[in-house]
């Protein structure tokens, strides 16, 4: 037990004293949880439009009026002419331009006028909500206008509520997602590069000679890093919380269980990619292209899985962030209890007891 | 001159024996490409709806077909129970409840403006905005056509009002891949060229060669050139072979000169490689190194708008956003390919990144000493 | 008391072959990491065409004294020289005159030989019908027949050490460098590697030379031990185990690097 004790001391030195990879490790969570929080907003706001209004009527200038006091638009370029509109899309100044036609004021009083909603569609889903947003006003002006009873008075409204996101901030779906990054990260990744290098120096077979048991040195090197994922973890839960609001709403107990299970599995992962790989160099590519990379693009961190062709929905299943992230959204932003995900437990535990299976397998293996 | 040359093809032999390396650098533009270019899809098809009409009416029932003609919504669920309702959002069998209240029917006849309830899951705010913006489109299209149906308004009398006609330029399929592709290509110029960078020197310092380089009359400028040269070549080279790609799988638009594409993509280059120089001679191991290179890039790529839109951001990050290089790639790359833009329309994202140049090839060759202090 | 010890086992010696001539010259050249002095007002020269050994205990500041000589690290204080350049404001000219081994080896591994000739050589501004001249002869000189072809990195230690000190000497520099070049090397091809520098030698170059290996201390011409930064005694080898009563240079080092 000294001995282990003082193994884990030494694998702790490591950590500590490469403070540029202690920065990165501690700072990235924190940095991502700013950006996430902070800088990332899914409302479209103030975008920059064009006006091209080839009629300058009372009109016309009531319904600029109205989008511009709306919030969602910045007016920026007053467009005269067709060309102008092409430029203005080139240069990237405006997102939008609302063309009226001529004789605006004149055309609405005796029936119908038209006006064209332009935009730019390069990105597809900033202009399918920007083009809800004008057209939006536009009929609701119209409803205004249309005092004497027409048809446009009859409005069935539509009455959204936001479920568990109400103010629908990109935070609450990224903080479970950060937390499931961090694990892996410092769990897979880092225990994997810690292992190899051991490997690669020469000195793991120093420690294989000791009287330790190759099991001993192996959870002796994992338990650093871990302590350093769940303090990692609960930096971020507790920033999250106080900064951004973030709610907790199901049990603790819950939290920590699936959570252990997660860990195991993530050191499984790690001490598995140590066994294959001969260098550093290898173990860092194969744990950042193989496993953070799905991680994060798959797991339905920050792209919907639902929305992906199905070979990659099919290959999300075989990840186990994707399951960790479905629990954990549960707990955290619903409030959902095992009843609700006894599956999703039930295929984490499976990998778990594979990897760990196999990891302890390939690490005798490798001894005989 | 001729140093660089040697610099160059030892550079260029050591590429050649590490399999693991070339390895990537041919198959990671294929799989970011393939990969990335579907998983980083916001592209809404198949949103599950759970249908509560309490109505059952004639024109209830129609206000539900328009939801799943539209394509983008399908039916996994209808039932009366609000309870029911909302355990299909936490079960995650559903995205959105629509919920049509008793005597809707009954309301529009009367004149009367009844309401409709969305309950959509949220977890994921931005999808579920853009859920609510496309739901709340097929209500408005049923406000202006079935309502002025049902009322029976003569014909000539359906124009009254405003005509709304919207365009979708450059993107008329409003086809997601359109906008991702150029980003990825980005996001790939990017990585190969950090991670090479970052990793040069380093490389050198930690297997002790550096040294030796360091006694011989080598130039400080000539060393530099002549490393990073030959990523600067495979950086573009990957940016041909990914332009490639996309137009093959994607037929992306390629409306822009392809030359200023790639003008602008050398000078971007050169900010990249000399980022990664700069971090490779801050470093001692390479495994720090890949972290510093790691970590700044995720930080670049999240604030770069290459997934949300940088005007959205708030006023300290569209700040911060004009001293990314990675953002003005992105946006030029999108402005060349999707919008055909011309030098003039792109000069703006020329003068930054040739400043950032000039100062991180000022700052990376000032940092790196053949002799220490 | 150390300079005075210097100064007079440096007056001895000027009987060299190439008299007045100095490859090296040093007047109290120092070295300070914040507070810590590692290489403590050293002065001393050497001639050309000579053998010098630089022996010190690990630590006691020979690499680091060696790497201000390359005009690799900038002194703290002091003055010196390298093939008449001063290593303040001269290192460039000095890196054209000198070829350095370093104590880690220094040829790319994944490279082969002839690929690491045109690369050092190339940097030296060689021909490439020079270059093509040298690696044959290479070749033939370590009998490395086909190996030539391998990758260095396939290569076993002795030869990588020998072919390092010869790339280290490709562009035939007047004074050579060589950090511990023999460092887990065997008997055998130690001695080869001695053959090696004193052909070097023989051809009127400048060997400064770091070493743990006593035996080899009885190879050069004249030898410098530091302790802790500051060099305690030099002199030729018999010289030195006349003035400390010793029989073998390691005895006279463990005397000297540990004086209780």
């Amino acid at each position: 037990m000294k001995a282990f004790k003082e193994f884990v001391r030494k694998e702790i030195y490591h950590i500590s004293r490469d403070y540029r990879t202690l920065f990165v490790l501690l700072g990235m969570p924190i940095a991502q949880l700013i950006i996430f929080g902070f800088a990332i907003r899914t409302e479209i706001s103030e975008a920059d439009i064009g006006i091209f209004d080839k009629s300058k009527d009372h009109v016309t200038q009531k319904i600029i009026d109205k989008i511009v006091s709306s919030g969602h638009f910045k007016l920026t370029e007053y467009i005269e002419s067709p060309e102008d509109m092409e430029k203005s899309f080139r240069a990237g100044k405006v997102k939008q331009i609302i063309v009226f036609e001529e004789n605006f004021a004149h055309k609405l009083g005796r029936g119908s006028a038209q006006v064209q909603i332009i935009n730019d569609a390069s990105d597809p889903n900033v202009a399918k909500i920007l083009n809800m947003y004008a057209s939006t006003i536009i009929l609701d002006f119209l409803k205004g206008f249309n005092q004497n009873g027409m048809a446009g008075n009859i409005v069935i409204a539509p009455q959204p509520r936001m479920m568990y996101n109400p103010e629908m901030r990109s935070v609450y779906m990224f903080v479970p997602g950060l937390i499931v990054l961090i694990l892996m990260l410092v769990s897979a990744l880092m225990t994997s590069v810690a292992i190899t290098k051991e490997k690669e120096k020469g000195t793991l077979e120093v420690l294989l000679v000791s009287p330790l048991r190759p099991q001993t040195i192996i959870i002796g090197k994992v338990i650093p890093y871990l302590l350093l994922s769940l303090f990692n973890a609960a930096t971020v839960l507790v920033l999250s919380r106080a900064i951004f609001g973030v709610p907790f709403k199901g049990s603790m107990l819950d939290f920590a269980i699936v959570t252990v299970i997660f860990i195991l599995v993530a050191l499984g992962i790690g001490i598995v990619i140590s066994t294959i790989s001969k260098t550093q160099q290898t173990a860092l590519m194969i744990s950042l292209a193989g496993l953070l990379m799905p991680t994060v693009l798959l797991s339905g961190f920050i792209f919907p899985i639902e929305n992906m062709p199905w070979a990659l929905q099919l290959f999300s299943k075989v990840i186990p962030a994707t399951w960790y992230l479905i629990i954990l959204k549960a707990i955290m932003l619903k409030g959902l209890s095992f009843g609700y995900f006894w599956q999703e437990t039930l295929v984490l535990i499976g990998f778990m007891i594979f990897l760990l299976t196999v990891a302890n397998k390939k690490f005798k293996v490798r001894l005989e | 001159m001729r140093n660089i040359r040697h610099i160059v093809k030892k550079e260029f032999t050591q590429l050649r024996r590490n399999k693991q390396m070339l390895q990537i650098i041919i198959v990671l533009p294929l799989i970011q490409l393939l990969i990335l270019v579907n998983a980083t899809t916001f592209e809404l098809k198949d949103v599950t709806m759970i249908v509560s009409d309490l109505d059952k009416s004639a024109t209830s029932g129609r206000l539900v077909e328009r939801f799943t003609a539209s394509g983008y919504f399908i039916i996994t669920g209808s039932t009366e129970s609000a309870e029911h309702a909302a355990k299909g959002i936490d079960s995650s069998k559903a995205k959105m409840i629509l919920i049509i209240p008793n005597g809707f029917e009954r309301d529009i006849y009367g004149k009367l403006s009844p309401d409709v309830q969305l309950i959509i899951n949220a977890e994921d705010g931005s999808a579920a905005g853009l859920i609510q913006s496309y739901a709340s489109a097929i209500i408005m299209d049923f406000n202006q056509s079935i309502v002025r149906k049902i009322m029976r308004i003569p014909e000539p009398e359906i124009n009254q009002g405003i005509e709304i006609r919207d365009r979708y330029w450059y993107n008329e399929e409003l086809d997601y891949k359109f906008y991702m592709a150029p980003g990825i290509l980005a996001i790939l110029v990017t990585i190969i060229g950090l991670f090479l960078a970052s990793m040069s020197i380093v490389r050198e310092k930690e297997i002790g060669t550096i040294e030796q380089l360091n006694v011989t009359p080598i130039r400080k400028h000539e060393f530099i050139i002549g490393k990073l040269l030959p990523f600067w070549i495979i950086g573009l080279a990957e940016l041909a072979f990914g332009l490639i790609i996309i137009k093959l799988l994607y037929d992306v638009p390629f409306e822009g000169s392809i030359l200023l594409l790639f003008g602008m993509a050398a000078l971007y280059l050169i900010v990249v490689l000399t980022i990664g120089l700069l971090i490779s001679t801050t470093s001692e191991t390479q495994q720090q190194s890949m972290f510093i290179a790691w970590f700044i890039m995720v930080i670049f790529l999240l604030m770069s708008g290459l997934f949300t839109p940088i005007d959205s951001m708030p006023g300290w990050a569209q700040v911060l956003a004009v001293l990314n290089p990675i953002a003005h790639f992105v946006e030029i790359l999108r402005r060349i390919l999707l919008k055909g833009a011309g030098p003039s329309e792109v000069q703006a994202q020329f003068f930054i990144l040739l400043a950032y140049a000039v100062v991180t090839t000022f700052l990376s060759t000032w940092r790196y000493r053949k002799v220490s202090g | 008391m150390n300079n005075d010890n210097t100064n007079m086992n440096t007056n001895m010696n000027t009987t060299n072959s190439l008299g007045y001539d100095k490859a090296i010259v040093s007047e109290n050249l120092t070295k300070k990491f914040g507070r810590f002095t590692a290489v403590d007002t050293i002065s001393f020269s050497v001639d050309k065409g000579e053998i010098f050994g630089f022996l010190g205990a690990n630590g006691a500041g020979k690499t680091t004294a060696m790497r201000m000589l390359t005009g690799l690290l900038l002194p703290t204080s002091g003055r010196a020289s390298v093939a008449g350049f001063d290593v303040f404001t001269q290192t460039e000219e000095i890196k054209r005159n000198i070829g350095y081994m370093s104590q880690k080896f220094s040829l790319y591994e994944d490279l082969t030989i002839g690929e690491n000739i045109d690369f050092y050589g190339g940097i030296y501004g060689l021909g490439r019908s020079e270059l093509k001249t040298k690696t044959s002869e290479m070749i033939e000189k370590f009998s490395l027949g086909d190996a030539g072809r391998k990758l260095i990195k396939d290569l076993p230690l002795g030869w990588k050490q020998m072919l390092a000190f010869s790339v280290a000497m490709i562009h035939n520099p007047q004074i050579v460098f060589l950090d511990e070049p023999t460092g887990g090397v065997d008997p055998i091809t130690r001695r080869r590697f001695w053959d090696l520098i004193y052909e070097a030698s023989s051809q009127g170059k400048t060997i400064f030379v770091t070493t743990h290996y006593m035996d080899e201390a009885e190879y050069c011409g004249r030898v410098s031990i530091m302790v802790d930064g500051l060099i305690e005694a030099m002199g030729r080898p018999n010289d030195l185990k006349l003035q400390y009563g010793c029989d073998s240079m390691n005895d006279v080092f463990v005397k000297l690097a540990r004086p209780e």
